[in-house]
Formats: C-alpha cells, structure tokens, sequence
C-alpha cells in the first residue's frame, strides 16, 4: 500500500513516539497538544496529560482550541488551581516531561515566545508571551520541543530568551539553579535534533524520509552539527496517519460550530 | 444585610470599579467576566491598570476602547487563534493611549495572587530561570533562602484594587460556588479589596458538595445575576466556549475602524449583555442560513 503524508503529519507522529506510556506530560497548546493526544490514541494509552489550566490525566475527544476548554475539564480525572499546578505538581518535580513549542530555538535548545525583532520596548512582532513556559522548561524532568524548521525560528541568536535549554552549553544548566535536565530532543518537520551528550549542542541525529541533510542545514540559522550515525526516521504508519487525521476532523468540525446559533 | 449584596451590574460597577483602579477579571479561559468587562467599556473608565494572567478578548476590547494605562500579565493572545490586536496596537503604536506592561509568567501570576491572599508583601518561586524578564521588569528579584541559602525568584504580591469574577451559582445570601478550571480565581478574589461575581444564577441553596470552591458572601462586595456573562468563553454545566466567535475575533479586531464599529454596535449602543448577546446570536444565525 502506498501511504503518503505531510510534513506536519510526520513532525507530529514524531514528536508522539517519543512520549512513553505512563509518563505525565505537561502539554503545551497547539502542536505539542496534537502529539501528546496522538500518543494518548496510539502507543501510550496510560499517558497522564496534564495541561496548565490544572486539568489533570485529561482525554479529549479533539484537540483543545484554548488551553482551558471544557473538553478538557469535561474528561480530567481531577481539577486543580493555577497556583495549585504550578507549585504542587511543576516546580515539585511531579512532571515528567513538558512538551513545549516556541517562534525561536537557539544551538543550546533554548527557547523565544516573547517578541520578534527590535528590542523589549519597541517589538517588530510583539508574541503572547512565556506563560507557563519558563518554569516548564527548568522543572519539568525533561522538555521535547516541538517547531518547523527554518531559518526565521532557528536562530544563531534568540531576540529573547524566555524558557532555559542548555544556557551556553556545557554544564552551564547544570549551574543555574533549574531542577529538570533540560531539552531532550526538538522534532522538527525535517528530522530530530537531539543535545550533544557533553557540549549539549542540538545535534542533527535522525532525518525524516525523504529528506536530505543539505535542506536540514539550509533550514537552521547555524552551522549545524550533523551525527555520523545519521537515523532514517520510520515514516508514519497507517494507524498512526488515520488516528492523527480522525482526530483533526473531529477537531475542526468542533470548533467551527457556535455554541450560542 | 447580605440581600444588598445583589444588585445591577451597572450599579455593581459604578460603585465598586473607580478612575485609576487596579482591575483583575480572572478566569483561566473559563468564567471570564465578559459582561462585567462590557460594562466597564460602557461606564468609559479610564486610567485603569488591568491584571490578568492571560489577557484576551476582553483586554483586547478594554484596551482597545482606552480603559487602561497599564497592562500586568503572563500571556496575551487570542487562545489558539494568535495576537490580540488591540493589545499589540496600543503597546506597538501607542493608539488609542500608550500602555505600560508588567509581565511575569503564569507560576509567578499564581504565586503573587497567593501572596497578596495571604496578605503577604512578596512570593517566592524557583523561576525565571534563564529568562530574559528580570532585566525589563525590576519587581522580579532575587532572595535567599534563609535556611538553605537557596537564591530563589521574587515577585510582589498582587493586591488588586477590584477583582471581578463570573460564577455558575450564587445562594440567597450571595454565597458563590465556582465550578470545573478555576484558574487563581480564589486566590484573586481573596487577594482584592472589593471583588464583584457575576453569575448564571441565583439559588436559594448551593447544595455544594463539600470541599466545594466557595467564595463567601462576606468576602464579596457585589453579586450580580447576569446569564450567560462568560460569552464567548464558557460556564461549565451551562453552556461551551463559542469557539467560532473568537476565532471571527481576530478579523473583527485587526484594523481600528473594524474594531470601533463592532465595539460601538454591540457594547456602546445596548443597555445591557443580554442584548449584546442578542446581536451575537442574529448576526450568526444569518451566517448559518
């Protein structure tokens, strides 16, 4: 059978084979949220979703548009607070793994939601701003990133820094003060960046099919360290195709319906 | 004495929400006071500093319609949708009045609600770590730990002058429960000076299970029955959040002419959310049809 599929569809099943079944995940809106469910209906059944507006081990039907929707509080096991989420469950080391996307991501895996171009005061592009993003990014046990690739988000120099890789590499994390080890891996609809065991430098170690190196590099805003052993990511089954875009469907038909007509 | 907690939102408001406030509309997505926030534009209050961890349409309109001076907050956008406009043009080109931000992140936002509740001068987190804030704004600094000797992040403790919240259910003696994603609303509420709920209804008993979120009537200043007041977000047990509406925010709100004329029509020119929510519904049935 010939199956075909998108970039996005391949960034995402990508990002979704990395959670493991059981773990709790701290999901960020948008991509991460698609992943993380993809793998809530895939491999990973018993995956305890955990989103900041303090609904805990959620299972929605389709995808959130905000990240406080009713469908998620509808299927939580439990409700907490703001203040509850945050200092119980984050910054006290009970999340496994927080699952973040951003506009910028540097060398080190650090992260920029905050503006784009001019400086603080005078932003070209003014963005929402970190949110729950800094402290999940230093607390949770580790962090999977999850952004397209190019040029314009994969920067040699962040405009801001909002959420903490690596620092400047090195032990520099290590040193900081942040309690989670930092970014594990950033999935990209080009392959898989993954943190240099020592310089802790994003590594290209895996690629998507069809993809060449040559357009990985020419994607990334520094000269990007590219493994030996260079991966062939699995391309995404039929399962997971059909699970990922049953699930859009049921999503957009969702939203696009008033609740109050 | 606690029936005159309940009155008109317009009343609740010109009592309670004076020239110059610091102003708190809580609700994580959920029970957000859109009513209460529509009355404010109304009333034209001016020089307000709005705080909110994720200010959204509703900031977007405050802002827009020249309530704010000041802005204190974690995240502004339209959720799953992108920027709020009016935020970005007023903060970007000053229109209509400038506006001054202070912005933290959403664990400090909860942290400073839970000071300011606790009558705290300042929080403490184990955050900001890496982040680029702390050189912008000086209220986030540095302590440590006495004990340990721990450096640990800072941040004041919110106090807002009012905090408004809308609620699914009040008793007869305005005793509030809050229902399903409550946010820091508790914390917000208990953190004010004065706080006015807005709610779906009115009871004679909660029958609230216990360990219920409950704001007592003695904490409130105003408890105002104003149904289906979170449009377009959503009360839990009542009616969803009207996704498609936010979503015909971010043309609605993208250029200024665009934007006063919406906000002219179904907020300046009505007497009330009911019939704002009335020009809502016309205006997407005719859509549907």
């Amino acid at each position: 059978m010939n199956i075909t599929w998108t970039a996005d569809e391949m960034m995402t099943v990508a990002a979704a084979r990395r959670l493991g079944n059981g773990i709790a995940c701290f999901v960020g809106i948008g991509l991460p949220s698609a992943a993380a469910n993809l793998a809530r209906l895939t491999h990973a059944p018993e995956v305890v979703l955990i989103y900041e507006s303090g609904t805990l081990g959620t299972r929605p039907d389709v995808l959130p548009l905000s990240i406080g929707d009713d469908e998620l509080a509808e299927k939580a096991d439990s409700i907490v607070s703001m203040p509850e989420i945050f200092r119980y469950y984050l910054q006290a080391g009970r999340i496994d793994v927080g699952f973040l996307g951003a506009a910028q991501v540097d060398r080190y895996g650090n992260l920029n939601s905050t503006f784009i171009g001019g400086d603080y005061e005078h932003p070209a592009t003014r963005l929402p701003g970190a949110g729950g993003a800094p402290e999940i990014a230093a607390s949770a046990g580790e962090v999977l990133i999850v952004l397209k690739q190019g040029k314009r988000s994969f920067v040699e120099q962040l405009d801001f820094m909002s959420s903490a890789g690596y620092f400047s590499g090195g032990d520099s994390r290590e040193k900081s003060g942040a309690t989670g080890r930092g970014p594990s891996a950033v999935i990209t609809d080009l392959g898989i960046l993954t943190p240099d065991p020592v310089s802790r430098e994003l590594t290209l170690t895996s690629l998507h099919p069809g993809i060449s190196v040559e357009q990985v590099i020419a994607a990334t805003g520094w000269p990007l360290q590219v493994a030996a052993q260079l991966d062939t990511t699995p391309p995404p089954t039929a399962h997971e195709l059909s699970v990922l875009r049953d699930l859009h469907a049921r999503t957009r038909a969702a939203h696009s319906q008033s609740k109050l007509a | 004495m606690s029936q005159s907690l309940f009155m008109p939102l317009a009343e609740a408001v010109r009592h309670f929400v004076h020239d110059g406030d610091s102003v708190a509309l809580e609700g994580f997505t959920h029970l957000i006071p859109f009513a209460a926030g529509h009355e404010i534009i109304r009333q034209e209050k001016r020089h307000l500093t709005l705080i909110r961890m994720t200010p959204d349409i509703i900031y977007d309109q405050m802002i827009g319609m020249g309530c704010a001076d000041k802005l204190v907050f974690s995240w502004g956008g339209n959720p799953g949708v992108g920027s709020i406009h009016r935020f970005r043009d007023a903060y970007e080109h000053s229109w209509p009045r400038p506006l001054a931000i202070e912005e933290y992140s959403h664990a400090a936002m909860a942290a400073m609600y839970q000071a300011g509740a606790s009558r705290l001068p300042f929080a403490t987190l184990r955050g900001f770590i890496g982040n680029d804030l702390p050189q912008y704004n000086h209220n986030i600094r540095q302590v440590e730990c006495p004990f340990s000797g721990e450096r640990l992040a800072a941040v004041p403790a919110l106090n807002p002058d009012v905090t408004i919240l809308h609620a699914q259910r009040a008793d007869r003696h305005g005793n509030v429960w809050i229902k399903g994603i409550v946010g820091a609303q508790k914390e917000a509420a208990l953190a004010a000076k004065r706080v006015i709920v807005t709610v779906e209804e009115q009871v004679d008993e909660l029958e609230a299970p216990l360990n219920a979120v409950i704001l007592p009537h003695w904490t409130l200043a105003a408890v105002c029955v104003v149904p289906r007041g979170a449009h377009p977000s959503y009360a839990h047990g009542h009616y969803s959040r009207d996704n498609a509406f936010c979503i015909a925010w971010d043309a609605i709100s993208r250029e200024r002419d665009s934007f006063l004329a919406w906000m002219d029509r179904h907020v300046m020119q009505v007497r009330d959310f009911a019939e704002t929510l009335q020009l809502i519904t016309a205006a997407q049935r005719t859509e549907l049809a």
